[in-house]
Formats: C-alpha cells, structure tokens, sequence
C-alpha cells in the first residue's frame, strides 16, 4: 500500500472570523517518527494539528497528502485534549470506528476486547465510558484512535489534564506506537514529554513555525532567541 | 356538594368493575395515540436530528416554524384535516374522515413539530460535544444522525413522551375529525366533552381520572429520565 | 416487539377499513341526548345486521356533513334547512319520523313568571321584560334556530347582558344554565335525560308552536356515488315501520314519553 506520507503543507494558513490563527506555514511530515509541536499558549498548536488532519479549513495556501485527501482521511486519527466520550459502554466506544468502517458486530467486539487488553482497559469493558477517571477516558481516547491502526496519529495535548502516572502510561503506549511504526505527530506545553519522547521538533510562536527539525540538536543550540527562551523556560512574548 | 361526590365515587365504581364501555375507550385512545406517538417519532427524530446537524440557509426558518407550530391550537388542525379528508377535499377518496386513521393524522400533525422541536435542541446540545470526535472518524452524515439518536435515546424519549402527553390529552382536534363515534372513535377526551355535556358526570368524572393517572406516569417518567440523564451524562 | 408496533399501527390504520357493512348517519346533539339511539341501534342491527355509526352534531354541521358526503344520511330537525338541502340536490327526499317538544326550563324562583305564561311567544316577552339571565346554544343547531325564530315571532332582537350565546350542545348549554340559576330553551328529550339539573326545573311546554318534528333525509347518491344508498333507504324503511314505531311511542324517562312517532306511510 502506498504511504499517505509524505504531508506537505506550502504556506497554509487558517482563519476564523476574519482573525488569522494560523500561518503562512510551510513544512513537510516524513515517512517516520515522532514529531512533537512546541510553543507558548496561542502560538497556534491545536489550530495547526487541527488543519493537518482536516478538522480545520485552510483559507489559504494548500495541504496535500501523497494520495487523494478522502483516502488520507480515513488512514489517520485525533486523540483530542479533553476526551470526547460518547455515552456508551468502553467496548461500544472501542468498537465504534470499527463499526463506522462496516465491520460486522462480532468482529468489530473481538477487536475491542484485545484493544482493552493492550491499553490496560480490560477490567472496564462494561463500565460506561463518561464516567470514567480522567486518565482512563485519555486511554481509551488513544485505543479508540489506534483500533483502526492509522498511519497517522494526531494528538492534542492528550496528557494536558493527567497526573504523573497517567502521563507516564501515556507516553508508554505512544512509544510503543512509535515502534510499530505510526507516524506520530503531538502537541504538548511540557518540556520534559517533549524531551522524553520527540524525534522531530516543531516551534511554533505566533501562529507561525518558528523554528522545526531534528530534536536533538535543536535542544542543545535552537537557533533563535524565541526558542532559546521557551526551553529554558521562560516566558516568551 | 352531593354531585361531586357522586361522580367521584361513581367514577371509581367504573373503574374497578372493568366497565367494558370504559375500557373499549381508553383502549381507543391509547390505540390512536400510541400510533400517532410512533409515526410522529419516525418522522420527527430524524427531522430534530437533521436539523441539528446540517447548515443550510432556511435552517433557522425551518426552525421558527416548528416552534410556532408547537403551539398551534389541535382544532386548527382539526379543521384543516378535517377538510382534506373530507368527501369533497382532496383526499376525500380514501374514506378516512370520521375513523381511528383521521384521527391518527391529526394527531401525528399535532405533535410532530413538537417532538421535532424537543429532540432539536438535545440533539444540537450532543453533537456540539460529538462534533469533532465524528467529524475525525469521518462519519457520514447519516451515520452521525444514528450515532447522536442512539446516544441521545433517553432525550428523545423525553421528547416522545411529551408528545405522547400532548396527543392523549387532546380533544378538539379528534372530535372534528374522529366524529366521537361510540364503539370506533370515541376516545377519553371526547368522552368526557360528550358526557359532560350530558351532564353524565360519573362516567365523565372515570374517563377523567383515568387521563389523570396516565398524565401522572408519563410526568413522573419524564422526570426520571431526566434525572438519570443528569446524574449520570449517560 | 417489533412485530407488536407494527401490528398496532396497521391496525389503528385499518380499523376503519376493516368494517363491511356499516353506515354513517350525522344525528342532532339532542336526539343523541335523549338515549332513544341506544334503544333503536341494538334492534336496527339485529334487524337489518349492519352497524349505523353516529355522529352527533348540530343541525347545521350535520347538514354541512351530508353536503360533503361525509355521512350516508341525517337526522335531523329543523325544517326550513332541511328543505333547502333537499331542493339543492344534496338529499335525495326528507321523510318525517317523530317529533317531541321544546320547553323552556329556569330557576325555581321564575323571576320573568314563565309558569304563568299563555303562549311560548309570551314566555319569551316575559324573559325579556324582566331581562332574566337566558342561555342560548348560540350554535346554529335546529334548537338553536327554533329559539331564534320564535324571538323574532316575538318581536324581539334577544341582546344585551342578560343573553348568554353558550356556542354549545344542548348539554352544555343546559350545565351553563344550571350553574348560572337562568333560563334556557331545550327539547324535552335533552332536558330528561340531563343529568345535572340543579335548582332548574320545567316551567313553560305545551304550546304547538313549540313542536319539534324530526326528518330523516338520505344523501343523494347522484351526488356522492360512494354513499350506502342502499343501506340508507332499509334504514328509512326501518325508521318508519311499525316496529320502529311501538320502540319510540315506549321510550319514557322518568315515566315519561319523549317522542312521539308520526311517520306517514
């Protein structure tokens, strides 16, 4: 199967209400790895992952994907900052995308029953999904986007509201995502996730990416100021 | 008043004999209504549903009807159903006026509007919180009307229950159009309208209580429901 | 479950289609009111074995109803009207059945002195010298007209205060009267069966002026094919013969008769 990689953004930019949010932004997703999307808050994070994944509309420039935009669609996921549960039961929420795609019930709980198992949610089969613990409902957030094994994996601050431990599970299954190869491409305001887990850096400050490339080198010398600051940091303006 | 306890005592006597005429009545009435509840739950779910999820230029006029013609008067419609079925209306062939089918249509006219309108506004309220999670699993439009009724069941069975409350407790509409014939369409409320005027106050007084006690379990189901939907967002 | 709503519905939607022979006759509120139907149903259905369907009315819906074709035929009194539909081709022929009496009922106190009036047009001076509260049905029914047409006999535009136009049945008419202690214009046959009389009582009847005849007129099937003609004219045949007559001359309440039968062969 061809690669719905490489993304290519050429001077995109979003709007909303005549107020620019985003851009001109200009960049390219590879093949591989775990891209991790820095900046101070308002920099524009959510709106840029939104706009990849096509929750947000470009209002000018263009976004392309290496196969048609509808197939890209369906071989990506989202894991949102605040979970959206729908009001059924964990295996039901599990099952949905399964369900949306035409797989048949049976199958589609199978499947379910050994996402539950690898994310840790087997004991919560039946337990209704809005009433569970913040770092359950993430959990299951992040099995519910990869149940349809995306080639693209979105997340949006998903351990914004967790505590130490949640985000330590958190980051446990992404790095194991990681290894089974799925392009993953996450936001986060904390440094030390973003050192942990980043192969690629993205610095994004005032709508724009300031700065973007390998993480290594851009944690031990970033090249601008703005950058500099923000690791360390600071509070930049 | 002597009357009054007469009628009252002479109602519960009706009830508890199993007074056969009653009970062809109040069978009659749940018949029609429980029908009409269907259909207009058939065509206004989905409506209330697509109406919140789609954008369309008339969307806030379509609306604006809906919500007038909640409040539109049953004889209203009575009337207009009255002359379509009608020998000399439009639909006249069919031979509906003056059976349990009239008064089916009038019915479903009655609260259609009102169970569109009511499963509108909790349907919006749900995908406001689902939009972007169906949205991102590129959901069809159809498969996210069926997701927002499914979740939204016990909203909607509210609004079903409203319309119920609405339909069963009507008379105006279904005398014009039902005729209140003994034994085929004399129904609770048209009952109670003709033996009244009678001055045939027990049996008025039976049928009433029982609508009263019909109105009581479909209040007190709403409001469980809506109880158990606000504890537990489910 | 499933099967269970389906069922229901097809059966709130077929219940009247089912029914074979039956037809449908739009009554006036009062000869409704009286219970004489509840006598002459149950034999006109062992008799001629189909259902006759009621819809009661008052004379000018009924009449509206058999214009429309809505019902096979009417029952009706009030005979200016009655001719009008014939003669407008929307009746075949109107046949005299029965009649009863209109009488005038009030308080028991009788502030206009209706018990010690000559005539029903002096009744109705009375009433309105005194302006004693007077209920009127207001409805355009047959009563409704009668009441009208003796008020102008009377040389009086019934208005002000102290007429109360109900825009009801007989039966509703007569509760509103009751509850208001005044007078009120009713057939015999209503006021009887009324279940809700209060202080009111008879106090004015007997006048031939006050005569209340009842017409049978068959919907005219040139007009509307689809009528049951033929179940109509049994039912006349019905209606007129010496059975129907001996059920009618017995119907009494409280001891007394109601209708008189008058059919002409």
């Amino acid at each position: 199967m061809v690669s719905i990689l490489p993304l290519k953004l050429s001077a995109a930019s979003a709007h909303m209400h005549g107020k620019r949010l985003l851009g001109p932004v200009s960049l390219t997703l590879g093949q591989n790895g775990l891209t991790v999307v820095i900046g101070p808050n308002g920099a524009g994070k959510t709106t840029l992952l939104r706009l990849m994944h096509g929750l947000q509309r470009c209002s000018g420039g263009a976004l392309s994907w290496a196969v048609p935009a509808a197939e890209a669609r369906q071989r990506q996921a989202f894991v949102f900052q605040a979970p959206i549960m729908m009001r059924r039961r964990v295996i039901d929420s599990l099952a949905y995308p399964l369900r949306l795609r035409g797989i048949g019930k049976g199958e589609a709980r199978a499947m379910a029953r050994a996402s539950a198992a690898r994310f840790g949610l087997a004991d919560l089969l039946e337990s209704r999904a809005p009433l569970l613990s913040g770092g359950e409902k993430q959990k299951l957030s992040l099995a519910r986007a990869l149940i349809i094994a995306p080639e693209v994996l979105f997340l949006d601050e998903p351990c914004a509201n967790l505590d130490g431990r949640a985000t330590r599970e958190i980051e446990t299954l992404l790095l194991c995502e990681r290894a089974r190869g799925t392009r993953i491409v996450m936001s986060t305001h904390d440094m030390g996730q973003a050192r942990r887990l980043a192969q690629e850096v993205i610095f994004m400050h005032k709508g724009v990416v300031h700065e973007s490339g390998a993480a290594e080198p851009f944690f031990a010398a970033p090249d601008t100021p703005e950058a500099a600051a923000f690791i360390n940091g600071d509070i930049v303006e | 008043m002597s009357g009054y306890s007469e009628g009252f005592w002479g109602a519960w006597r009706l009830i508890f004999t199993f007074d056969p005429e009653l009970y062809e009545i109040i069978f009659l009435s749940l018949q029609v209504t429980v029908s009409a509840v269907i259909i207009a739950s058939v065509i206004g779910l989905p409506l209330g549903a697509w109406l919140a999820v789609n954008r369309f230029w008339l969307r806030r006029y379509v609306i604006a009807v809906l919500n007038a013609l909640m409040g539109l008067p049953p004889v209203v419609v009575g009337l207009f159903v009255y002359m379509a079925l009608s020998r000399a209306g439009p639909l006249g062939g069919f031979g509906l006026l003056f059976s349990p089918a009239a008064m089916i249509i009038a019915q479903v006219i009655i609260i259609t509007p009102l169970i569109a309108s009511l499963s509108h506004q909790s349907i919006r309220d749900l995908w406001a919180e689902y939009h972007d999670l169906l949205i991102s699993m590129n959901a069809t439009r159809a498969q996210r009307i069926r997701a927002l009724l499914w979740d939204g069941r016990r909203a909607l069975l509210t609004a079903t229950l409203a319309g119920f409350g609405r339909a069963i407790g009507e008379v105006g509409a279904i005398m014009i159009v039902g005729g209140n014939i003994e034994h085929v369409t004399r129904a609770l409320t048209t009952a109670i309208a003709l033996e009244t005027g009678r001055g045939n106050f027990a049996f008025a007084m039976g049928l009433g209580l029982v609508l009263i006690v019909l109105a009581i379990i479909i209040n007190l189901a709403i409001h469980i429901i809506g109880k158990t939907e606000r504890a537990s967002t489910w | 479950m499933n099967l269970g709503w389906k069922t229901l519905i097809a059966a709130g939607l077929l219940a009247s289609a089912g029914q074979a022979e039956t037809m449908r006759m739009a009554v006036t509120t009062s000869f409704y009111n009286s219970g004489l139907s509840e006598i002459l149903l149950p034999e006109i259905k062992l008799e001629l074995g189909f259902d006759v369907e009621l819809i009661v009315v008052g004379t000018g819906q009924a009449l509206r109803l058999g214009a429309a074709g809505d019902v096979d035929a009417i029952l009706v009194h009030a005979r200016a009207a009655e001719e009008a539909f014939v003669s407008a081709g929307f009746g075949t022929h109107r046949r005299e059945i029965m009649y009863n009496d209109f009488i005038f009922v009030g308080p028991p106190d009788d502030p206009a002195k209706l018990a010690e009036a000559k005539t029903a047009i002096a009744a109705l001076q009375s009433i309105a010298m005194a302006e004693a509260p007077f209920v009127s049905r207001g409805d355009d029914s047959g009563t409704n007209k009668k009441e009208l047409a003796l008020w102008g006999e009377a040389g009086i535009a019934p208005e002000g205060a102290w007429y109360r136009a109900a825009g009801a049945g007989m039966g509703a008419t007569l509760n509103t009267a009751s509850g208001m202690n005044a007078y009120a214009f009713s057939d015999r046959a209503s006021w009887l069966n009324f279940g809700n009389k209060g202080e009111l009582s008879l106090l004015f009847a007997g006048d031939p002026a006050l005569f209340n005849q009842y017409a049978y007129i068959p919907v005219n099937p040139a007009r509307w094919p689809h009528v049951k003609n033929d179940l109509a004219m049994q039912l006349e045949t019905w209606l007129t013969s010496e059975k129907a007559a001996g059920l009618i001359n017995a119907y009494t309440i409280d001891g007394e008769q109601l209708f008189i039968f008058n059919a002409t062969q």
